[in-house]
């Protein structure tokens, strides 16, 4: 790829996606932190995790003032163009996973006790390929490698398959025992958010395809979270 | 923003469903033994804004004045391969220039208005073409040609000042009424908007946008910016050559070529 012209430009686009690959990599922490603090039960840890989330929605109001300022003042074109609008989006999908790591850690805090370890292992293997999935979503980012994003595309229906069966396990715990509810409950949502994680991991797979390519990617991802479709359906609002 | 569907070119699409105007079909030109175009293909579509960009020398004016065979009057310019209007070969034996540059008109970069009258400016054209016949049908074309330029307004009180007293921005969309005058169905412009200021290009840009409805046009500019915001398709011209030709939207938000890409974005090419 060519060197801009005015090298100013080039300084300005460099800066916004070493600004995302910063972003990228608190989520990431953010993420790990949350996670650890509900499988262990850290409130320290927790209230950290929860503290953590301002920076990443400064560095969020950051990125877009500094795109903004970048198209008012370079008119880009073409790829550049893509780059830059794709910043944005991909600074909000960050924004977002931040967001849903802090309610996972705010979840921490409600359950107050001792969560069960054998039902934490489902969780754990979610919340393991989550991290992943966006592991390799920044790094796709990072290298423009279209098809890593593809791949990461295609793997959050692994995150769905594995949210429907923590699903149907949580509830076979909660019908067995009522004072399992309550950390059921929790556990639940903290997974559901994971879920949501992968969904913004996909968003971003996609943009970083529209980025490279110029083409949006359509074809139909087969939708695996049909648990709206049981009988109970814990999608929590403020995460949506 | 407007983004196709995977896997289709969506220029090409589009750019076949519409009605060509003109079709230039293995355009060579020499200044000499310089040649200045090779093989220029494109097909200039009916009632949409064409816009030729590329690098300073590529051959856009020199193509633009292929339209309506103003390189005629080059001496040392020669012209090889066809180009039809609705069909007809403009470069044909029985071909009537001043009756084709009727049809097809031209504005300039700089503003040239005759040193007469803003009156005289319009009704010269009809007038060699014999379109004008008493002193309300000259008023008539006067009063449609500023109104269709958006000068209408601004100079109704002063016909019989001099055109050259007009501002730049005047001066040019009085150029456009003077083109408009003899009811051309192809309006050509070569960087009509260089020597205007933001808002007088603005206006010109509205304009452009207003004729397209009656008239087809051509427009060589050297803003992205203007290419983007006015033109329905877009030609990149290099070195002679048309490197990619296809909707605007696209060309500009996701081009085909990596020069084009390179020449958009502002980078080494
Ligand atoms: N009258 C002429 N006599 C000789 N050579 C000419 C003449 N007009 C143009 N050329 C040459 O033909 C080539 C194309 O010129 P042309 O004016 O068409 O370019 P252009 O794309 O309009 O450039 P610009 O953006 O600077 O107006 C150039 O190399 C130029 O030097
Ligand atoms: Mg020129």
């Amino acid at each position: 790829m060519q060197k801009h012209i005015v090298t100013a430009f080039e300084d300005d686009l460099k800066a916004l996606s070493h600004k995302i690959s910063k972003m990228g990599g608190l989520a990431e922490e953010q993420l790990a932190m949350s996670i650890k603090a509900l499988e262990t039960n850290d409130f320290e840890l927790a209230k950290k995790t929860i503290a953590a989330d301002k920076v990443i929605d400064e560095l969020e109001l950051d990125i877009e003032e500094r795109a903004i300022l970048v198209i008012a003042k370079r008119q880009p074109m073409a790829l550049d163009l893509r780059r830059v609008i794709v910043t944005i989006r991909i600074s909000s999908d960050l924004e977002r996973i931040g967001d849903l790591a802090k309610n996972i850690a705010k979840r921490v805090i409600a359950i107050d006790g001792q969560t069960p370890k054998s039902l934490v292992s489902g969780f754990h293997a979610m919340s393991e390929l989550a991290q992943k999935l966006l592991k390799d979503v920044l790094d796709a980012f990072a290298s423009e490698d279209v098809e890593k994003a593809v791949r990461v595309w295609r793997k959050d229906e692994d995150l769905d398959a594995l949210y429907n069966s923590i699903f149907r396990e949580l509830l076979t715990y909660m019908m067995e025992d009522t004072r399992n509810i309550s950390f059921c409950t929790h556990l639940l949502f903290g997974a559901k958010n994971i879920e949501r994680i992968g969904d913004h991991a996909t968003n971003i797979a996609e943009n970083i395809h529209y980025m490279v390519t110029g083409v949006l990617l359509t074809e139909e991802r087969p939708k695996m979270d049909n648990t709206s479709t049981s009988k109970f359906d814990f999608d929590e609002n403020s995460n949506i | 923003m407007s983004v196709q569907k995977t896997g289709v070119p969506m220029s090409e699409k589009q750019i076949s469903s519409q009605v060509g105007k003109f079709t230039s079909r293995g355009v060579d030109v020499y200044y000499g033994d310089k040649q200045a175009l090779f093989g220029i293909d494109i097909d200039i579509m009916e009632n949409k804004v064409t816009s030729l960009i590329g690098p300073s020398g590529c051959g856009k004016s020199t193509f633009l004045r292929c339209l309506n065979r103003m390189n005629d009057v080059i001496d040392i310019c020669r012209f090889e391969g066809e180009i039809l209007l609705d069909g007809q070969d403009i470069y044909a034996s029985e071909i009537d220039v001043v009756e084709l540059r009727a049809r097809v008109g031209m504005v300039f970069q700089k503003p040239n208005p005759f040193p007469k009258s803003i009156y005289e400016n319009i009704v010269y054209g009809p007038r060699i073409h014999g379109m004008i016949d008493g002193r309300s049908d000259a008023d008539e074309i006067v009063e449609t040609s500023l109104k269709r330029a958006g000068l209408w307004n601004e100079v109704k009180d002063r016909l019989n000042e001099p055109g050259t007293g007009l501002s730049g921005g005047q001066q040019q969309r009085l150029c456009i009424a003077r083109a408009i005058a003899v009811n051309p169905e192809v309006i050509l412009m070569d960087e009509p908007c260089s020597a205007l200021d933001p808002i007088a290009t603005a206006i010109i840009e509205e304009l452009i946008d207003e004729l397209k409805e009656n008239f087809t046009i051509v427009i060589v500019t050297h803003s992205m910016q203007q290419a983007a915001r006015v033109s329905q398709n877009t030609a990149f011209f290099h070195l002679g050559k048309i490197i990619e030709f296809g909707e605007t939207d696209q060309i500009f938000t996701n081009p085909r070529n990596q020069q084009t890409q390179d020449y958009i974005t502002g980078r080494y090419g």
